[in-house]
């Protein structure tokens, strides 16, 4: 049934950030969109505030809200690793992210790999580092497409077959127009509309619908009720629990500190860091972004409100399974009135087009910068640049449509669980990289090359049997499956730990070892094209490289002036 | 600034190297928060949320505290020109368009 005050509510607040998306083209903006700096980045003069909401709204993506309560809903406490993972991450990313803000700055990078690339001299190296950002960040754009399609179901646009798709098709175009025009831009302007959104939902949902449900005490209960039952698929043990067990608290740990190291070497993170004006800008917003995870950890709970309300996930017509993403959806719609409902919708569903506009960025800026001017077209002018990458990011977005369209959601969601194991081999050449090139430039590929395909094995070895998978069931490994070469140094253990974590281990533990070796060979490190002072370069410094500078001997690119 | 920007070591007040201090190793306290069996526990609870949730509410505001002192403290680096408050100026950034 479609209920059509809530769609209208809907449709409303999708047109107004619609219009947003175009004219952002013309909001701040400095000199020409021909330039990577400025499509791509924004003209990198984002201040305080619109770099809290542009990084709020790029890491807080609508897949977050609703995976992470979908998580609590069916399997209890492990899900609100949440928390802890955004607590611990600003933490320890505050002095690499500020270091590889001034670096960048100073050499005009615009993606982690430029830098690989600069600071050994090794386009393989850099080649490796965007390759593994562009294949760790598709499904992530596909997974914005699923949050928002949980949406549209949730509505009653439940339609099967192509037709279901065809609303998020509409969508995505749209989207991918505006990106195409404005750049980072106009996911900067929208953010403010979403992340506003997002913030009074979760509020006014966190107060009322306790209140409405008997209490917090009392959806515990349902809850711990909910979560002993024996589950069909695991062989009559509980479903899970409120409280962590022995077996998943290692699990527990790890996934938050492996998702903690790993979100901001996902391109489109440091997307949004490098387009902020200077250090101070970035040191602020390392103190006043938790406040989304404050938010993440409230609307996480509301899986367990969910559990209290009797809410059940809706079936998706496409696959004809129910989809527990559906459940906070569900939950606002049996919930809520009509039009605050779709202002809710409204909320998550623009929160799938924020992150899925810089992640598309992200990946068109990778694409362009580390392999068609590598290695396609080496003497490409800053504009040739920008033009290829506004077509790459067609490319891109409409590659995570066509996943949707072709291939089972679920394939994107597994694949965005490697996506972290992935993303995080790339930490040794990253973020150690930007304190010290102690590891050797070949190590740090062997320790890539080894990590992965550790990484990888370990993953084939985890079944699933909620959705009776052999293979690829997830990311937490039972201690008593961890073999080296056949030895199995956990054997009969039931512990869990977190694969990318196990897997970054073994990356390292090969990188400093093979460093060992070749530096007694002699073998060359490559040249250092940075130097010590520049990693700590702010605003005003004149080592800056301009804004949108045009490449030596290119006559005629605009310099902005910077103040 | 002009068009060319001098570039390479320069003397004077910049720094270079590693900067450490010791300020930056309440970075590490929010880590602690990685040690579940301190808090995998039901009582005592708030407003009926059991312990395991609402102690984790807490530890965002330790988090946010530690880098707050992090950032207050080591402000000595190259101070930045013009005003950078959080006030609603800052949304138009200068002169916009």
């Amino acid at each position: 049934m479609i209920d059509w005050l809530e769609l209208v509510a809907f449709l409303v607040l999708f047109l107004v950030v619609t219009v947003m998306g175009f004219v952002a083209a013309r909001w701040q903006r400095g000199g020409d969109l021909a330039h990577l700096d400025e499509w791509g980045l924004g003209g990198r003069k984002f201040g305080s505030w619109i770099t809290w909401f542009l990084v709020g709204g790029d890491l807080y993506t609508a897949y977050t809200f609703v995976a992470v309560p979908a998580l609590l809903f069916s399997s209890g406490a492990l899900g609100f690793y949440a928390l802890p993972y955004t607590v611990v991450l600003y933490p320890l990313v505050f002095l690499p992210v500020l270091r590889l803000w001034s670096v960048s700055r100073v050499h005009g990078y615009v993606t982690p790999a430029d830098f690989v690339r600069g600071r050994y001299g090794s386009s393989l190296l850099a080649l490796i580092v965007a390759v593994t950002g562009i294949v760790a960040t598709m499904p992530y754009i596909a997974l914005q497409l699923v949050g928002l399609e949980a949406v549209l179901r949730t509505m009653g646009i439940n339609a099967s077959g192509f037709l279901g798709h065809l609303p998020l098709l509409i969508a995505f175009v749209i989207l991918a127009l505006y990106t195409y025009q404005s750049g980072l831009r106009a996911p900067a302007l929208i953010a403010f509309v979403k992340d506003i959104l997002i913030y009074v939902v979760i509020l006014v949902a966190v107060f009322y619908l306790p209140a409405k449900l008997g209490g917090w005490s009392a959806i515990f209960s349902a809850a711990e009720q909910k979560m002993a039952q024996p589950s069909a698929t695991s062989g009559g043990k509980p479903q899970g629990s409120i409280l962590l067990t022995a077996n998943n608290q290692l699990q527990y740990i790890t996934l938050a500190l492996g998702s903690a190291l790993a979100l901001f070497l996902y391109p489109h993170s440091l997307t949004g860091v490098l387009a902020s004006r200077g250090r101070k800008v970035l040191k602020r917003n390392m103190v006043a972004l938790p406040a989304y995870s404050f938010l993440l950890g409230l609307l996480a709970l509301l899986g367990y409100v969910a559990i209290a309300a009797g809410v059940t996930p809706i079936t998706n017509n496409a696959t004809g399974r129910p989809d527990t993403n559906t459940i906070i959806p569900a939950l606002f719609d049996s919930q809520f009135g009509s039009l605050f409902a779709g202002i809710a919708f409204a909320a998550i569903g623009i929160g799938a087009l924020v992150p899925a506009a810089i992640m598309s960025i992200a990946a068109a800026n990778l694409w362009t910068r580390n392999i068609y001017k590598e290695y396609l077209h080496k003497g490409a002018t800053p504009g040739q640049e920008a033009r290829q990458a506004k077509l790459a990011s067609l490319v891109v977005k409409f590659g995570a449509v066509a996943f949707i369209l072709f291939v089972d959601p679920q394939f994107s969601i597994d694949l965005q669980l490697i996506g972290g194991v992935i993303i995080l081999q790339t930490l040794p050449s990253v973020a150690i990289a930007l304190y010290t090139r102690r590891l050797h430039r070949w190590a740090l590929v062997a320790g890539w090359v080894v990590g992965m395909g550790y990484g990888m094995y370990l993953l084939y070895l985890i079944p699933n049997p909620a959705n009776g998978k052999a293979h690829f069931g997830g990311s937490a490994l039972t201690l008593d499956k961890l073999t080296v070469f056949g030895w199995h140094p956990f054997a009969g253990s039931a512990v869990q730990i977190y694969v990318g974590f196990v897997a970054l281990v073994v990356n390292l533990l090969v990188a400093v070892i093979v460093s060992a070796v070749l530096r007694a060979g002699k073998v060359s490190n490559g040249a250092d094209q940075t130097d010590p002072a520049d990693y700590h370069a702010d605003e005003d410094s004149p080592r800056l490289k301009p804004v949108a500078d045009a490449v030596a001997g290119v006559p005629g690119a605009k310099v902005v002036p910077s103040d | 600034m002009s068009e060319t920007t001098p570039r390479g070591p320069r003397g004077g007040g910049e720094r270079t190297g590693l900067r450490f201090s010791a300020w930056n190793l309440l970075l590490i306290v929010p880590l602690l928060m990685l040690v579940t069996p301190w808090f995998n526990k039901t009582d005592p609870t708030l407003l009926g949320m059991p312990f395991f949730y609402w102690i984790q509410f807490v530890w965002v505001f330790v988090g946010v505290v530690c880098v707050a002192i992090v950032f207050h403290m080591t402000r000595d680096e190259p101070v930045t020109r013009g005003a950078d408050e959080l006030g609603v100026d800052d949304l138009d950034e200068r002169d916009a368009r």
